[in-house]
């Protein structure tokens, strides 16, 4: 249940932006999470209530952009898709794959007033 | 993933099947009066950022901090003695615990000889680096030390959260399941060195080394591997060696730095 301490990670780091760039109200949160990130996505939206009551998130809309997992297979030089941090490549089905991406999580963006 | 109907797109499988399904809903569109800002920051930004104050306050000390992870079980702490124990006379040693209850294991660890600090998680199931951060402070580790982390017993969760540490040690013990490479996988990516612990029962179990082994690797293709037991002393040479050249890099690195 790491999403939850996640979660207010990215809280505490909005608010502290709320600061700085001066908005009183978030109405939109996007993320970005790589399916290979560890994170699982639904405890993430579960976390996202209780860590945000009280702040410049409160009531917001949390979207989750989920990203798949690539990266460079070491025997066949391809890119390619894979569906977790240890399959083989698809492709030629021999190499390991190097990660290219998959691994993010991250605010993307946020709308604001 | 969509918030407005509550469908899902998770990880997490039935029988092995996602529960998720399209949907045309799009809400990428900025409203009318709002203003969108782009942030583009990790989710671990504050914890990598406090991660790295700790290291630069490693390197200036000369310090080698190493994270030890493992499940619950896996003899994480029995070892821990055992190698104070025997590296307590040529080198300074400190360690941090971090369990969710109890300050049972520091204070094993301080009858072993080594100063330590109990970090209690509570209902959390890791250590942070804002936890280890203050342990520091009442630990005040000596320049050229070797400070150990010693992680709450959790294959998953542990492997996100950067504390500073040099390396992740991932502690995997032959009395459980050789697969568990290919289970906990993000765990096994994230470390640099994999003890085989409580290799004296070997004789007693169905456990394959080499599948285990090659498990690991398929993983980790540079993952480091010492067999060790805490109870014979089997393999421990090879460890407090592997301890050592580490702790030489660090103090060589902080001299480099200072000059």
């Amino acid at each position: 249940m790491h999403e939850l301490s996640l979660m207010e990670g990215m809280v505490q780091g909005i608010q502290e932006e709320a600061l700085r760039r001066g908005f009183t109200r978030v109405h939109q949160v996007r993320l970005e999470v790589g399916r290979l990130a560890g994170v699982e996505v639904e405890a993430l939206r579960f976390a996202f209530g209780p860590t945000t009551e009280g702040t410049v998130l409160e009531g917001a809309l949390l979207e989750i952009l989920e990203l798949p997992g690539q990266g460079l297979c070491q025997a066949c030089g391809q890119t390619v898709e894979v569906e977790a941090r240890f399959d083989l490549c698809p492709v030629c089905g021999e190499g390991f794959v190097a990660l290219t991406s998959g691994t993010e999580m991250r605010v993307k963006d946020l709308d604001v007033d | 993933m969509c918030t407005t109907c509550g469908c899902g797109g998770g990880e997490a499988k039935l029988d092995g099947q996602p529960h998720s399904h399209p949907h045309p809903l799009d809400h990428s569109a900025l409203r009318p009066g709002r203003r969108r800002i782009s942030l583009e920051q990790s989710l671990l930004a504050k914890n990598d950022a406090l991660a790295a104050l700790n290291r630069q306050a490693f390197l200036e000390r000369g310090i080698l901090a190493l994270n030890l992870v493992s499940s619950p079980g896996s003899g994480k702490t029995t070892l821990l003695e055992q190698t104070i124990l025997r590296l307590r006379d040529r080198v300074p040693v400190v360690v941090i615990e971090g369990d969710q209850q109890t300050s049972h294991d520091a204070d094993r660890i301080r009858a072993a000889g080594a100063p330590a600090v109990q970090i209690n998680t509570g209902k959390g199931c890791h250590l942070d680096a804002h936890m280890v951060g203050h342990a520091l402070e009442s630990l005040s580790p000596a320049e050229g030390a070797v400070l150990m982390i010693e992680n709450v017993g959790n294959l998953v969760c542990p492997a996100a959260f950067d504390l500073g540490e040099a390396h992740k040690v991932v502690i995997l013990s032959v009395t459980e399941g050789e697969d568990k490479p290919l289970k906990y996988p993000d765990m096994f990516a994230a470390a640099d060195l994999m003890l085989l612990n409580k290799v004296d029962l070997l004789p007693y179990l169905r456990f394959d080394v080499d599948r285990c082994l090659a498990f690991a690797r398929r993983i980790n293709p540079g993952i480091q591997i010492l067999h060790v037991s805490a109870q014979t002393g089997e393999g421990m040479e090879a460890w407090l060696a592997w301890i050592e050249a580490g702790r030489r890099l660090a103090m060589t690195v902080r001299k480099t730095a200072a000059s």
